[in-house]
């Protein structure tokens, strides 16, 4: 027999009074949702369809903002910025600091100061990494051209020379990836030893036991680092607006940085809109990859922590 | 996470001796060649922190010397004073702390706190539906809702003031929601009942109970907020325009900008670099502290769960 619709949501007054105490207590996040997610969300859609420079009403223009960005020889460019920074820098933070959260993971004396080195520059604010930098990689009197220059070499353009800006930024975030290299030393920590102990009664070698023991076991964690970077590449603003402003020849003019200059410098906010929802989209498909393949790091990161 | 991994310190990968014996020539050197890697790597580490220190010492013609001056004679400590003065910074830390950072904390750790209770200890039915729309929202990037929060703010009026980067706090951030929410699983029931039993209400249990046995967790939502005001630059360049109203963070780079708009003015960039050192002191100190915090949190939910 089919229970009618209606009474099929029906509470008692009981389960009612629980349903009100919990919304009650979630209402702050319920009310913000509404005002600061789900609100923007909506109106930036609406602005992706529109042309608004703040001043003058919005109009609707249809499709226009979209097929401006991808006929736009800029947007070409700004997505192999992006691309090159995102395809070549990830894959790079993630190798080193899993081969050094290996190394730190072998018999170590001081082994919490090393990790703290490593860690440090990660929690420095954004704006002192770039003067630091930025001085440091001058051309005329930075540290390491005036070194260059002692010792009667060319000084190198780390910055101002476009074949040069990209991987300079990158170097600067291998340095910054601290964080990375705290996540993989607690993942080692939780390979369980005894697979090490057994490898090395059959006679396994080092380079074998890292290669079917260690990387296997921590691919999960691995993956989430990869994403989380690919994630961040996309949308990092702070540290190429503060160190090149997008150039040299727009050679760092990356995707949030172009989006940012759209928004905040042209007051294109439609087509600033309309670039949001495409890195939306593009961010979404990451993060869907990363829930699809990361249950079991959830699983044993989460909720008790052993 | 310091002791944790420090106790746990296991011969994994590299050298392993499953018993007392001498150890190997290549053993050795394996040894030399690990720890020759790792103190090279930790010197370019801090080379940068350490050349930003000494810079901030020099004075002008030291700065354009090559080879480049490692120990700065003599060192000119008055420029740190010279140059956080000069440029208005007590204003700015002033600003960062006590209208943004301080409310920032408060606001996350009262709001996310009663959220995550109502999340994790309170039973009712659509509970786990708004939970997973909660944490599904990590998943919007910041720049898509910052074109539309922009355009609300402007309406509001609340362009140049601490308000679009302090008033968001007071509703919640899912990340700390489903960080408490984890720790406050981890009280037993029986404890939550007596209070009930006695009569407290839910606010009541959540108030007198739950939180003073999260103190923790709470600690290291409270320290993210603030180093998150504390580092933020994006959200200040975005909402803030008004010197008055300028963080630290917006403080040093506009400090660049008025350097390399006038030219080579002298002590240009010692002066950066006081400014920049005296605002990574901070960092420095808050790290060490939250490393304890972070130990303490571990073990306490290590221990119940």
């Amino acid at each position: 027999m089919q229970i009618p619709f209606f009474k099929r949501f029906a509470l008692t007054p009981a389960e009612r009074r629980r349903e009100l105490l919990g919304f009650l207590f979630i209402s702050p996040w319920l009310i913000g949702f509404l005002l600061w997610t789900i609100y923007p969300l909506a109106s930036s859609l609406y602005y992706s369809f529109t042309r608004y420079d703040l001043i003058r009403e919005p109009i609707f223009i249809g499709f226009r903002n979209f097929q401006e960005i991808f006929r736009e020889e800029e947007f070409r460019k700004v997505m192999y910025n992006t691309l090159y920074y995102v395809g070549i820098g990830s894959p790079l933070y993630v190798a080193t600091s899993f081969l050094l959260a290996n190394l730190l993971n072998t018999k170590i004396v001081g082994r919490s100061v090393f990790r703290a080195i490593f860690f440090f520059p990660s929690i420095v604010p954004m704006v002192v990494i770039a003067m630091v930098w930025s001085f440091l990689l001058n051309v005329q009197y930075g540290a390491i051209n005036g070194t260059l220059q002692a010792m009667g070499l060319p000084v190198i353009r780390f910055l101002s020379d476009p074949a040069l800006a990209k991987p300079t930024l990158i170097m600067i975030n291998v340095w910054g990836a601290g964080s990375m290299l705290v996540i993989f030393l607690a993942a080692l920590q939780d390979v369980p030893r005894e697979l090490y102990e057994a490898a090395i009664v059959d006679g396994a070698a080092l380079w074998h036991r890292f290669w079917y023991i260690t990387i296997p076991l921590c691919t999960p964690v691995i993956l989430y680092n990869l994403v989380m970077s690919l994630i961040w590449g996309f949308q990092d603003v702070s540290l190429p607006l503060l160190l090149t402003g997008g150039g040299p020849n727009k050679a760092t003019q990356f995707y949030a940085l172009f989006l940012y200059r759209n928004a905040f410098q042209f007051l294109r906010m439609g087509k600033a809109a309309a670039l949001a929802w495409i890195l939306f989209v593009i961010i979404v498909t990451f993060t869907l990859l990363l829930f699809k393949s990361t249950g079991r790091w959830v699983y044993y990161h989460g909720g008790d922590n052993k | 996470m310091a002791t944790r991994t420090m106790n746990k310190a296991t011969p994994l990968v590299v050298t392993y001796t499953p018993r007392k014996k001498k150890r190997t020539l290549v053993e050795i050197l394996l040894d030399v060649l690990k720890y020759t890697i790792l103190i090279v790597l930790s010197i370019s580490y801090l080379l940068p922190f350490y050349w930003m220190f000494t810079s901030a010492l020099k004075n002008d013609s030291q700065i354009y010397t090559i080879p480049p001056v490692w120990i700065p004679n003599p060192a000119m400590w008055e420029n740190f004073w010279n140059a956080w003065t000069t440029y208005n910074f007590n204003l700015y830390l002033f600003n960062t702390v006590f209208k943004y950072a301080l409310p920032v904390a408060i606001g996350t750790v009262v709001s996310s706190s009663i959220v995550a209770y109502g999340f994790g200890r309170l039973r009712w039915k659509s509970r786990e539906f708004l939970f997973a729309i909660c944490l599904s929202t990590m998943m919007v990037p910041f720049q898509v809702t910052m074109v539309p929060l922009f355009i609300i703010f402007k309406k509001m009026g609340w362009i140049n003031t601490f308000l679009p980067l302090v008033v968001p706090a007071f509703f919640g951030n899912p990340f700390n929601i489903f960080l408490l929410r984890q720790f406050f699983r981890s009280i037993p029931e029986d404890l939550l009942d007596a209070a009930r039993i006695d009569g407290a209400n839910e606010l009541g249990v959540l108030f007198r109970v739950v939180l003073p046995l999260s103190k923790p967790v709470l600690t290291v939502v409270a320290l993210f907020a603030v180093m998150g005001a504390w580092n933020d630059f994006l959200g200040p360049l975005i909402y803030l325009n008004n010197s008055k109203n300028y963080t630290l963070a917006i403080g040093i780079e506009s400090l660049r900008r008025t350097i390399s708009s006038v030219g080579s003015v002298a002590l240009a960039y010692p002066y950066l670099m006081a400014v920049s050192t005296i605002v990574t002191i901070p960092i420095i100190l808050l790290f060490f502290f939250a490393q304890r915090t972070f130990i303490e949190g571990i073990t306490l939910t290590g221990m119940k769960g």
